[in-house]
């Protein structure tokens, strides 16, 4: 049974069939709570008995620096920056979710292309294009996808912090303030989510539910992927 | 296929012209000769390299020291930069009428990353925004002229430009070798498919440029900043 592949085209050296563990992606937009429920998330796995990894954007040993380095000054053109961050996604794929995919771990990623999709649109890129420029990227188990509009975002946002220049589109900007700039960017923003969660089958969650409804949703939903598979690769079931 | 390479062939009022081949045809020389002669000629002449933004050169110079670049990480930043380079300094340029010589485009990449094994309809597609040149010249060459020319002066290979991570020979040298070769062999297919200018590397130099100068002097007839005739004594 083959257990992984790319959108298409594939990855250099990477032999999917190799790929035992389970890749499993949150979306969402800035500030809706992923980081939370990769952590319950990993909690509840580990006293499964699943080991458990995780990743998240701009964490790449090869380009995280240099992503850091260009947000300060803002000095690189739009189409450059998406591709520095198809670089950074790259070097994770191939040296975080690729060998922790080998090792049969489960693999937690906060975000994944989708979100990198997103916001490159957003910044004007053509569509087809970056759909294209991720094509290598393997097809996830499941994408949860934690949906929130943006009037109940905002209240969020406030009480952990206020307005990120760049999670406000500033470089772009959309609006006369940061306020403005946010609202209409996590607008477009969610709107692309939507359309990608369509494109590519995500499920989605209400995101305005409590923590622990969300929690408890996740997990079922998550332990019942599980399931399913194990029984696949044991035989027991057959899909 | 719709959405690759080839597509943007934006109407602008300057030229763009290429050399590619491999290390030691030559074309640099010849492009240097070319812009000599175009400056003479009184044309607005901007010149391009691969590699210009500090910040993603960074990060190449990281990835090559450490040795982490893989074929689609080493295909994905160089794309970086070329963008940077395509849209800060050649499409501004090309809007303002100059003659843009650009040393190695594209068709390095694509030879280049296919050889590493990279998806050819992906890489086509990931350059989609590069402008198409007016001319691109190839400037063909035997692999032994090539390596001569090379290895005679220069010994000390780096990894990846002897193309160690292909993991085709130990010896950095005959890494080299067999590197070029099939990046001689990716470049003949370009050839077909992009209708890439074809030069005998080969000629004396001087035959060469003057061959060079007689394939791009149709494409000046037009240009924005014409010349002031005659100005050409000697």
């Amino acid at each position: 049974m083959k257990r992984f592949e790319s959108y298409a085209g594939g990855i250099p050296g990477v032999d999917p069939a190799e790929l035992t563990g389970w890749l499993i992606v949150i979306e969402g937009t800035d500030g809706v709570g992923r980081t939370t429920h990769v952590n319950r998330l990993r909690e509840y796995l580990e006293r499964a008995g699943y080991a458990v990894a995780e990743t998240g954007l701009t964490r790449s040993d090869l380009a995280s620096r240099g992503l850091r380095r260009a947000k300060q000054g803002n000095t690189l053109g739009s189409t450059a920056f998406n591709l520095f961050y198809a670089t950074d996604f790259a070097d994770r794929l191939e040296h975080q979710i690729i060998p922790a995919l080998r090792a049969g771990f489960v693999m937690l990623t906060d975000r994944y292309v989708y979100s990198l999709i997103a916001r490159a649109i957003v910044r004007g890129a053509d569509p087809d294009w970056i759909k294209q420029v991720y094509s290598f990227s393997l097809k996830p188990d499941a994408v949860y996808y934690l949906r929130i509009e943006v009037p109940e975002l905002v209240p969020r946002v406030l009480a952990t912090g206020g307005f990120d220049y760049w999670e406000s589109g500033m470089d772009l900007p959309m609006g006369e303030d940061l306020y403005e700039s946010f609202v209409n960017y996590q607008r477009r923003i969610i709107g692309e989510l939507d359309a990608l969660a369509r494109e590519y089958r995500f499920e989605t969650l209400d995101a305005t539910l409590s923590v622990d409804e969300i929690a408890e949703d996740l997990e079922t939903r998550v332990s019942r992927l599980l399931e399913t598979r194990a029984g696949a690769l044991d035989g027991r079931t057959v899909p | 296929m719709n959405g690759t390479y080839g597509s943007f062939a934006a109407p602008l009022p300057g030229r763009l012209f290429v050399v590619e081949g491999i290390d030691g045809s030559g074309k640099s020389t010849q492009l240097s000769l070319l812009a000599q002669w175009l400056r003479g000629q009184g044309y607005p002449v901007v010149y391009s390299e691969w590699n210009s933004s500090p910040i993603v050169r960074a990060t190449t110079s990281r990835g090559k020291r450490r040795r982490i670049l893989t074929p689609l990480t080493f295909s994905l930043i160089h794309a970086t930069d070329f963008v940077e380079r395509i849209e800060r300094e050649v499409v501004p340029a090309l809007k303002a009428g100059a003659m843009v010589l650009a040393d190695r485009y594209v068709y390095t990449a694509f030879a280049r990353d296919v050889v590493r094994g990279v998806d050819p309809g992906w890489v086509r597609s990931l350059y989609r925004f590069a402008v198409v040149p007016t001319c691109a010249i190839y400037f063909r060459v035997p692999l032994e002229t090539a390596l001569r020319r090379i290895l005679s002066g220069r010994p000390k290979l780096k990894h990846y430009e002897a193309g160690l991570d292909l993991a085709l020979h130990a010896d950095p040298a005959e890494s080299y070798r067999l590197f070029q070769s099939k990046l001689l062999t990716e470049y003949e297919r370009l050839v077909q498919e992009f209708g890439l200018t074809v030069m005998d590397a080969t000629r004396p130099v001087e035959a060469q440029q003057r061959q060079m100068r007689n394939v791009l002097r149709p494409f000046l007839s037009g240009g924005v900043s014409q010349p002031e005739p005659a100005r050409e004594a000697v």
